[in-house]
C-alpha cells in the first residue's frame, strides 16, 4: 500500500487547523525583519552613523554572543545582524510546535487513529506536517526577500536573507519530526525539539561569544549559527544553505526510519513501569508541584549556567574587542578605564540572562492555567486543599525558581571571569550582584501572569506577549530610538546597571512592591472566580 | 433522615448560555442517588457547584447542611470526587495518584487500597499517559474509594468501564452504602442507576423534571399492556388514560397511566382475554418519556 496516500487531504487539514496561528507566525516574523530594516533606514541613513553603532556594539561582547557579530554596516547587513538571531530562534519555535502538533499531538489524542481508519498512508501525517511548515517557511522567506528588495535592498542579500529564514525552517522541521517519533507523549517530544534550539542557540552563543579564545568553530555545529554564517549582505556565503538543506534531509530521512519501526502511538522509547505507590514526600499541593515542576527546573538551571559560564569566560577579552578602535576605546576610559568596559558588559549580561530566566517564571507560572484548563486542578481542589494553598504551591517556583537560577550562573559567571583575572573572591560577589538586582523585574512579569490568571484567566497566555514587547523594548528600544516613556513601560529599564552603575533601592523597591501588589491581585481574583472548564 | 445534598432553585449561568435553571437536588443520608440527565443537562455543572469549584449565581445549595463554596475546604475532609474526564499528570504513576489524593484527602485506608487494585485489577506502576481511558477512570475510583469518607460524588464512573468492572463497581457501592456512605451517581446509564438508586432525580436543561423513588416514578408513568382478546377492542378508545393504543384484529397494544389500570383490565376481561402481558415502566421509558420531544425536536 502506498504509504503517502490521503497527504494531500491532510495538508489541507492542517492548513485549515492552522491558517490562523500559522499566518500570525509568519507575518510577525516577516514584519520583525522587515520593520527592523525599515527602521534602520530612518534613523541610521548615513554610513558614518551605522559605523558607529557598529563600534558600540562591538564593543560589547555580551551582544555579540547573543546576537552575533555585525559582518557589514549597511541597511541589510546591520538587519541581518539584529534579527538573524531572534529570528531563527523564533522559526525554529514555531517549526517545533507546528510539527508536534500535527504528529505526535494526533496521536496522543487517538485522532491520528481515527484518521489512520479512513485511507490515509503511514507516512501521510508526518509528510503533510513537513509540507506545511517549511512551506510556511517558503512564504516567511518570500515575504521578507520581497520586502527587503521593495525597501531598495540589494537583492541577492535579501534573497540569502529570504533563503537562509526557509533553511532554518526546513531544519526545525525536520528535527522535529525525528523528536516526534521518540517519545508517546507530544509534551515530552515538544520539549526535546524546544531543548534542540535551545542547544544550537547556546553552541552558536559559546561560538560567537567565544571566538577570541578559539571556540568560533561552535557556532558552525548549530542551524542558528548557519544563518549567520551565510552572511546575507555581506558577501553571501551561498554553500552554507546547503547545510542547511542536507541536515534537513537527514533528519527528515531519519524521521522516516523511525516511523517505519514502531507502531502507532507508541514511541521509540518506551515508558518504563514506575513506583507502585507514593514516596512519603508526594503528599501535599507543595510535593506534588516539586514534581511537576522539577524537569524543568533543572534543565532551566543547567542551560542558563551554562549561558553563564560563557559570559564569564569571554568577560576577560572585553578590553581586546576595543584594541583598533582608539575612539571607544577613550569613550570607555572616560567611563572608568577597562574596569568600566568590562563593568558596563556584565550589566548587558546579566540583563539578558534575567529575560531568559523569566520565561522560565512566566512557564512556571502559567502552570496554574495548564492544570486548571486540563481540569487536573478539579482533582486536587475537591481535596482539602484550599485554593492559595495550590496556587502557591506552583507560584513557590515562579518565583523562587528565578532567584535560584539567577544566583547559580552569577556565581558561575563571577567566578570564572575571577579564575581568568585571579580574583575569583573579588568578582563572584560583584557579579551575583548584578545577576540578583535583576529580579525585582523578574517578579514584576511574574505578577502579571498571576494577575491575568486571576482577573481574566482566558487571556492568561497574553503575558508571553508582554514578555516580548519588554524583551524588543530592552533589545531595540535604544537602538530604534524609540521614545522614553516606551522605554519607561518596562520594568528591566528600571534596574540599576549594576556594576556599571550605583546601587538604587528606589526603583527595586517599588518594582518589588508592585510585583506583590499584582500577585495579590490575581490570587485574590482566583479567590473569587470560578475554576473554569 | 438529614439531607446531606440540597439545593433548589439553583442557577448558573455561562455568559448566554444556561447552565443551571432552577435545580432541586435532595441527597439524604445514607442512599444512593441517582442523578440522571443526558450529557450536556447540568449534572457536572451541580456537582462543580457542591465542590466549591464554581459559585451558583443564584439559589440555595448546602452541603451537609453548610456553605459548599465558603466551607469548601472542610467539607472536602468528608467526601471524594470522582470527575467524569479523568485526566492525570503523564509523568505519575496510577498508584502515585492514588496515594497523593488519598493524603490531601486526609489519609486512605492502605489495606482497602490494596484491596480495591485487586478488584479492579489495576496494575499501579504504569504512567498517567500510558494507561487507557478505562484504566484512568479505575484510578480514579480506587482513590475515591479507599478513603474512608461519608460521601461519594461520581461523575458517569463508569464511562469506560467494561461489564466486569462495572460488576465490580456495582458490588463496591453496594458495600459502601452498606457502611453508610451517601452516594451522588451522575450518569446517563439508565441500568446502572436503576441497579443501585435508592431515589432518583432526572435533569433536563438544567431542572429537574422529576424526583422521587424508583417506585414512586413508576407510578406517575404508563405500564404498557398487550393482550389478545376476543370481541372487537375497539372500545378501549373511550377509557380515559389509555394512550398510544395499537389495535391489529384482536390483538391489542397500549399504554396506560397507572392509576388507571383496574378499569382498563376490567374492560379487557369482558371482552374475553386469550393471552396477556403487562411489564412497568422501565426508567429507560420514563426518560425517553420526559426526552422525547427533545430526540424529535
Amino acid at each position: 500500500m502506498n504509504t503517502l496516500v490521503g497527504t494531500g487531504h491532510l495538508i489541507r487539514l492542517i492548513a485549515r487547523r492552522d491558517r490562523f496561528r500559522l499566518s500570525v507566525w509568519v507575518l510577525v516574523l516577516a514584519l520583525l525583519a522587515v520593520g527592523t530594516a525599515s527602521a534602520f533606514i530612518g534613523l541610521y541613513p548615513s554610513e558614518i552613523e551605522r559605523q558607529v553603532l557598529a563600534n558600540t556594539i562591538a564593543s560589547n561582547p555580551a551582544i555579540v554572543a547573543f546576537l552575533g557579530p555585525v559582518y557589514d554596516t549597511s541597511i541589510g547587513g546591520l538587519t541581518a545582524w539584529r534579527v538573524g538571531v531572534i529570528g531563527s530562534v523564533l522559526i525554529g519555535v514555531m517549526a517545533a510546535l507546528t510539527m508536534i502538533r500535527h504528529t505526535r499531538e494526533e496521536e496522543e489524542t487517538g485522532r491520528r487513529e481515527l484518521l489512520g481508519a479512513t485511507v490515509v498512508g503511514r507516512n501521510a501525517p508526518l509528510t503533510a506536517s513537513l509540507i506545511v511548515t517549511a512551506g510556511a517557511g517558503l512564504v516567511l522567506g518570500v515575504l521578507c526577500a520581497a520586502g527587503m528588495i521593495g525597501l531598495g535592498l540589494p537583492i541577492p542579500g535579501s534573497v540569502a536573507f529570504g533563503l537562509g529564514y526557509a533553511g532554518v525552517t526546513a531544519v526545525f522541521a525536520g528535527l522535529s519530526g525525528l523528536a516526534a517519533q521518540l517519545t508517546q507523549g507530544a509534551g515530552a517530544a515538544r520539549g526535546i525539539a524546544i531543548a534542540m534550539i535551545g542547544a544550537s542557540f547556546l553552541l552558536r552563543l559559546a561560538g560567537d561569544g567565544g571566538t577570541a579564545s578559539g571556540l568560533g568553530w561552535l557556532s558552525w555545529l548549530s542551524p542558528v549559527g548557519w544563518f549567520t554564517q551565510l552572511r546575507p549582505f555581506a558577501e553571501e556565503r551561498w554553500p552554507i544553505l546547503g547545510l542547511s538543506v542536507g541536515l534537513a534531509l537527514l533528519a527528515t530521512l531519519g524521521a522516516y526510519w523511525l516511523a517505519a519501526r514502531r507502531d502507532v502511538g507508541a514511541g521509540v522509547v518506551q515508558p518504563r513501569p514506575g513506583p507502585a505507590s507514593a514516596a512519603p514526600s508526594l503528599s501535599s499541593p507543595l510535593g506534588l508541584a516539586w514534581r511537576l515542576h522539577r524537569p524543568s527546573l533543572f534543565g532551566w538551571t543547567l542551560g542558563l549556567c551554562f549561558v553563564g559560564s560563557v559570559y564569564g569566560s569571554i568577560a576577560d577579552s572585553v578590553g581586546g574587542f576595543l584594541g583598533d578602535n582608539p575612539q571607544l576605546t577613550e569613550i570607555f576610559e572616560r567611563l572608568g578605564g577597562e574596569a568600566g568596559i568590562t563593568e558596563a558588559y556584565f550589566a548587558t549580561a546579566m540583563g539578558i540572562l534575567a529575560l531568559i530566566a523569566t520565561a522560565y517564571a512566566v512557564r512556571s507560572a502559567l502552570r496554574l492555567r495548564v492544570e486548571e484548563e486540563s481540569l487536573r486542578a478539579d482533582s486536587v481542589l475537591a481535596t482539602t486543599t484550599p485554593r492559595l494553598r495550590w496556587a502557591g504551591s506552583h507560584l513557590v517556583f515562579a518565583v523562587l525558581g528565578p532567584v535560584l537560577i539567577l544566583a547559580l550562573s552569577g556565581v558561575i559567571a563571577g567566578a570564572i571571569y575571577g579564575s581568568f583575572i585571579g580574583d575569583v573572591a573579588g568578582q563572584v560577589p560583584v557579579v551575583l550582584e548584578a545577576a540578583m538586582i535583576q529580579i525585582p523585574a523578574v517578579w514584576v512579569v511574574v505578577g502579571i501572569a498571576v494577575a491575568l490568571f486571576g482577573l481574566a484567566p482566558k487571556l492568561s497566555e497574553a503575558v508571553w506577549g508582554v514578555l516580548v514587547a519588554f524583551f524588543l523594548l530592552g533589545q531595540l528600544g535604544r537602538i530604534l530610538q524609540f521614545p522614553q516613556w516606551s522605554l519607561n513601560l518596562s520594568p528591566f529599564s528600571h534596574i540599576p546597571a549594576l556594576p556599571a552603575a550605583e546601587l538604587t533601592m528606589t526603583p527595586l523597591l517599588v518594582l518589588t512592591s508592585l510585583a506583590v501588589l499584582l500577585v495579590a491581585i490575581g490570587l485574590a481574583g482566583f479567590q473569587r472566580r470560578d475554576v473554569a472548564v | 433522615m438529614t439531607a446531606v445534598i440540597s439545593t433548589s432553585g439553583l442557577t448558573k449561568r455561562y455568559g448566554q448560555t444556561i447552565g443551571l435553571d432552577g435545580l432541586d437536588l435532595e441527597v439524604a443520608e445514607g442512599e444512593v442517588h441517582g442523578f440522571l440527565g443526558p450529557n450536556g443537562s447540568g449534572k457536572t455543572t451541580t456537582i462543580r457547584i457542591l465542590l466549591g469549584l464554581i459559585r451558583a449565581d443564584d439559589g440555595e445549595v448546602t452541603l451537609f447542611g453548610r456553605d459548599p463554596w465558603r466551607e469548601a475546604t472542610d467539607l472536602h475532609r468528608r467526601l471524594a470526587y470522582v470527575p467524569g474526564d479523568v485526566t492525570f499528570w503523564p509523568n505519575l504513576t496510577g498508584g502515585e495518584v492514588i496515594d497523593l489524593l488519598g493524603r490531601m484527602r486526609g489519609g486512605l485506608d492502605v489495606s482497602k487500597r490494596d484491596a480495591l487494585l485487586e478488584r479492579f485489577d489495576l496494575d499501579p506502576r504504569k504512567k498517567g499517559r500510558t494507561y487507557s481511558k478505562g484504566n484512568r477512570q479505575k484510578v480514579a475510583l480506587v482513590a475515591a474509594l479507599a478513603s474512608n469518607v461519608e460521601l461519594l460524588i461520581l461523575d458517569e464512573p463508569t464511562a469506560g468501564l467494561d461489564p466486569l468492572m462495572e460488576a465490580e463497581f456495582r458490588a463496591c457501592i453496594r458495600e459502601g452504602q452498606n457502611d453508610g456512605r451517601t452516594v451522588l451517581l451522575a450518569s446517563h446509564i439508565l441500568a446502572e442507576v436503576e441497579a443501585l438508586g435508592d431515589r432518583v432525580s432526572i435533569v433536563r436543561a438544567g431542572r429537574t423534571v422529576e424526583s422521587g423513588t424508583l417506585d414512586e416514578l413508576r407510578h406517575l408513568t404508563r405500564t404498557t399492556i398487550s393482550a389478545q382478546v376476543t370481541s372487537d377492542p375497539t372500545g378501549l378508545t373511550e377509557i380515559r388514560g389509555v394512550h398510544d393504543l395499537r389495535i391489529n384484529d384482536h390483538r391489542v397494544e397500549l399504554e396506560v397511566d397507572s392509576d388507571q389500570i383496574s378499569e382498563v383490565m376490567t374492560h379487557l376481561t369482558r371482552l374475553g382475554l386469550v393471552s396477556l402481558a403487562s411489564h412497568p415502566p422501565t426508567l429507560e421509558e420514563l426518560f425517553m418519556r420526559h426526552y422525547r420531544d427533545v430526540v424529535e425536536a
